[in-house]
C-alpha cells in the first residue's frame, strides 16, 4: 500500500514536474554559475548549497538546480523503464506462454531464441546501435528518437528473463486438470491459453514486472553513462550518478540525491508487488 | 488379441433395458507412448498403457472399470473422450468413429460426452469463480440459455445440492466434496448422455463419498446418463456399477455383471483383488482367505508375452507363457481372459494351490 502512494506520487511528480519546477526552483538546463566556486568548481555552501532556493543544492561546474533536474529525471526513467516492461512482459508473456503450452519444436525454437538473447552482448550491441541510428530515424529525432531506442532495446533483449518464467508457469499449469476439463468441453487452444491460464499467471507477472521496472531503470542508468542513453543536458538518474562519480568529495549531494530517487523508487515498486500479488491472490481475501 | 466382441450381452439386469446399438463402443483399443532417448530422440520403446480393449457401454447402463494403479484405467478415459488420440483400434461413440477425429469435428460431440475428474482441488480453475465455471461449458459450446446463463448456472448448483447463491465463490472457498459437485454440475451442463469418471470420489473423504456416489446414482436417474466409472474401489464400484469390467497392465481380464462378477468371480486377478476388499466386520475375517499377490505389476514398457497375469499367477503353467487366452464368454454376459478360470461352470477347474475357494467380499 505504502508502495503504492509513494509511486503514485512520483507519477504524479513526473507529469507535473515543470509546474512544480516553476513554483519551487529553477529550470533544469539553467546555469548559475554564481552559486559554484571558480578555484574548485564546487558548489558554494554546505552541503553542495542546499538553501530554500536550491532544495537539493546545486550541481558541480555549471550549477544547475539539482531540484529540478531530479524532478525531470523522473520523467525519463519512468518512462523507459515503463513501456521498456511493457515490452519486456509482452513479448516474454506471450512467447513464454506458447512455448510452455505447445512444448515440441516450438518450445524449441523459443527457448533457443532465449538462450541467444541472454548470451547477446547488449552493452555493446546498444553502442554500436547508437553510433549508426542517426539523430534522425523513424520519423522521429532527439530525445524521442533516444526514448524510443532504448525502450526497444531493454525491452527486446530482457524478455526473456520473464518469458523463462512464464514458459516454466505454463509448463506447470498445462498439466492441471482443469486444462483437460476446459479442453473436454471443447476449448480452443487460444481459449485455453488466455482464460484458463493467463488468469493463473497475473501473481507471477506482476511480481515479476515490479521486479523489471527498478532494473530497467539501472538499465537505462548503465546506457546514459556510456553515453548512449538520453543525451544530455535531458537529466536522467543515472546520468546524473555517472557524473557524480567524480565530484562525490565536494559534492555529496550530487550522488545521493539521484541515489535516494533511483532507492525509494525501486522499494517502492517492490512493495507494490507484493500488495498486487496478495490483491490478486483469491485465497488471500 | 481378444476375440472381436459380436455378441453384446444379454442377461443383465440394467436399470434401462438395452436397445440396439451400444452407445460408446471400443475396439482393441490401444495407446503406447513412445519412450526415446539421445540426441537425436530415438524410440527405444513404447510404454504399452492401453493394450488392445474392448467394451461396450449401452444407454442408462453404468460401467465400472477397475484395476490397480498404473493398469490404464484412467489412459482408457482419457483416449474415450478424445483427450488423448488412441494408437490403435477404434473408438465409436453413437455410431461415428471419433478415433482419429480431429478436435474441430469432435467439438459440437464433446457436448454428448463429458468427463468428471479425479482430483476436485485441480480440475476447478482458481481463478475463476463459481459462476465462471459452471457456466463455462455455454460459453464455450456457444449455447443460449432459456433465461441467462446465471440462472442456468444457479439451477445447475441447486440441482448437486450446492447453494445457488455461492455463485460468486472462489473454489478455494468449498470443501472436496462441494468442489466435486461443483465438478459435476459443470458437466452436467450440456446435459451429456454419456460422462466418463475419472476416479469421482478416490480423493475424497469416504464419508463424503457415499454422498458424491448417491449424487450420481440420483443423477443417472433423473436425467438418463450413461456412465463410465473408473476406480479403484471395490466397494464403490460395486455400488455403482450395473457391469465391471476390471483391468490389468492395459488388458481387460474379466468383464461381467456386477453380480455375477462379485459372487462368481472367475479370474484369479479379480479374485485376489476381491479377496484385498477390508471387511469392515471382525468376526467376518475368520472364515475368509486372503490371496496374497507376490511381486511387483510388471512394467508396462515390457510386458510379460501371453497372458500378462502369468508372473504372478498361482494358477499359472507352461500355455500361459505361450499363448494369450482370449477373452471368452463362459457363462452369460460373464466373458474372462483365462486359461484356467475359477467358478466356470462345466469346465474342470485345474488349482495349482488348492485355493479354488470363491473369495467372496
Amino acid at each position: 500500500m505504502a508502495g503504492g502512494i509513494v509511486i503514485v506520487l512520483l507519477i504524479l511528480i513526473a507529469i507535473f514536474a515543470p509546474l512544480i519546477v516553476s513554483w519551487f526552483g529553477h529550470p533544469p538546463a539553467e546555469w548559475h554559475r554564481d552559486k559554484i566556486d571558480p578555484a574548485i568548481q564546487a558548489p558554494i555552501g554546505a552541503f553542495g548549497g542546499i538553501s530554500w532556493d536550491y532544495l537539493f543544492g546545486v550541481e558541480p561546474t555549471t550549477g544547475r538546480d539539482l531540484f529540478s533536474r531530479i524532478l525531470y529525471g523522473a520523467r525519463i526513467s519512468l518512462l523507459i523503464a515503463f513501456f521498456a516492461t511493457l515490452l519486456c512482459v509482452v513479448l516474454g508473456t506471450v512467447l513464454g506462454m506458447i512455448a510452455g503450452f505447445f512444448g515440441g519444436w516450438i518450445d524449441t525454437v523459443i527457448s533457443r531464441a532465449m538462450d541467444i538473447f541472454l548470451a547477446f552482448p547488449l552493452l555493446v550491441f546498444a553502442l554500436a546501435l547508437a553510433g549508426v541510428i542517426p539523430d534522425k530515424a523513424f520519423g522521429m529525432s532527439g530525445d524521442t528518437l533516444r526514448i524510443s531506442l532504448l525502450v526497444f532495446i531493454i525491452g527486446f533483449f530482457n524478455w526473456p528473463y520473464i518469458g523463462r518464467i512464464i514458459r516454466g508457469q505454463t509448463l506447470s499449469l498445462r498439466e492441471r486438470e482443469f486444462v483437460d476439463a476446459s479442453r473436454s468441453l471443447g476449448a480452443r487452444n487460444h481459449v485455453i491459453l488466455f482464460k484458463e491460464i493467463l488468469p493463473n499467471l497475473i501473481a507471477p507477472i506482476l511480481v515479476y514486472s515490479t521486479l523489471l521496472i527498478p532494473s530497467n531503470i539501472l538499465f537505462e542508468a548503465a546506457l546514459s553513462f556510456l553515453g548512449v542513453g538520453v543525451r544530455p543536458p535531458t537529466p536522467t538518474w543515472g546520468g546524473m550518478l555517472a557524473e557524480a562519480v567524480h565530484n562525490y568529495d565536494v559534492a555529496p549531494n550530487f550522488m545521493l540525491f539521484p541515489g535516494l530517487a533511483i532507492f525509494i523508487t525501486v522499494l517502492a515498486f517492490n512493495l507494490l508487488g507484493d500488495g498486487l500479488r496478495d490483491a490478486f491472490d483469491p485465497k488471500a481475501r | 488379441m481378444t476375440e472381436p466382441q459380436t455378441q453384446p450381452a444379454t442377461q443383465t439386469a440394467t436399470r434401462t433395458a438395452r436397445q440396439g446399438e451400444p452407445l460408446l463402443s471400443v475396439r482393441d483399443m490401444e495407446k503406447h507412448f513412445p519412450v526415446t532417448q539421445g540426441l537425436f530422440k530415438r524410440q527405444v520403446g513404447a510404454v504399452k498403457a492401453v493394450d488392445g480393449i474392448s467394451f461396450d457401454v449401452y444407454k442408462g447402463e453404468t460401467l465400472g472399470l477397475v484395476g490397480e494403479s498404473g493398469c490404464g484405467k484412467s489412459t482408457t478415459g482419457r483416449l474415450v473422450t478424445r483427450l488423448l488420440e488412441p494408437t490403435g483400434g477404434q473408438v465409436m461413440f453413437e455410431g461415428r468413429d471419433i478415433t482419429h477425429m480431429s478436435q474441430g469435428r469432435l467439438r459440437p460431440l464433446r457436448r454428448d460426452m463429458q468427463m468428471i475428474f479425479q482430483d476436485p482441488y485441480s480440475s476447478l480453475n482458481p481463478r475463476h469463480t463459481v459462476g465462471a465455471i459452471v457456466g463455462a461449458p455455454f460459453r464455450i459450446q456457444g449455447v443460449q440459455t432459456d433465461n441467462g446463463v446465471k440462472k442456468a448456472v444457479q439451477d445447475l448448483l441447486e440441482l448437486v445440492g450446492l447453494n445457488p447463491e455461492h455463485y460468486n465463490r472462489y473454489p478455494h472457498e468449498f470443501s472436496g466434496g462441494q468442489r466435486q459437485r461443483i465438478g459435476i454440475a459443470r458437466t452436467l451442463a450440456l446435459k451429456p448422455k454419456l460422462i466418463i469418471a475419472d476416479e469421482p470420489v478416490s480423493a475424497l473423504d469416504v464419508s463424503i463419498q457415499a454422498q458424491v456416489v448417491n449424487l450420481l446414482e440420483d443423477l443417472q436417474n433423473e436425467l438418463d446418463l450413461t456412465y463410465v466409472v473408473i476406480a479403484h474401489d471395490l466397494s464403490v464400484v460395486r455400488h455403482i456399477s450395473d457391469r465391471v469390467a476390471v483391468m490389468y497392465l492395459g488388458k481387460i481380464v474379466e468383464i461381467a455383471d456386477r453380480k455375477s462378477l462379485y459372487a462368481t468371480p472367475m479370474h484369479p486377478y479379480t479374485n485376489a483383488l476381491l479377496s484385498a476388499v477390508p471387511v469392515p466386520d471382525p468376526r467376518g475375517r475368520a472364515g475368509r482367505e486372503r490371496i496374497r499377490l507376490t511381486g511387483d505389476v510388471p512394467s508396462p514398457l515390457n510386458p510379460p508375452p501371453a497372458c500378462r497375469f502369468h508372473t504372478r499367477c498361482w494358477k499359472a503353467q507352461e500355455i500361459c507363457k505361450k499363448v494369450e487366452p482370449p477373452l471368452a464368454e463362459l457363462a452369460g454376459g460373464h466373458r474372462v481372459a483365462c486359461h484356467f478360470p475359477e467358478n466356470a461352470p462345466g469346465s474342470p477347474d485345474t488349482p495349482a494351490a488348492g485355493k479354488d475357494e470363491p473369495v467372496t467380499a
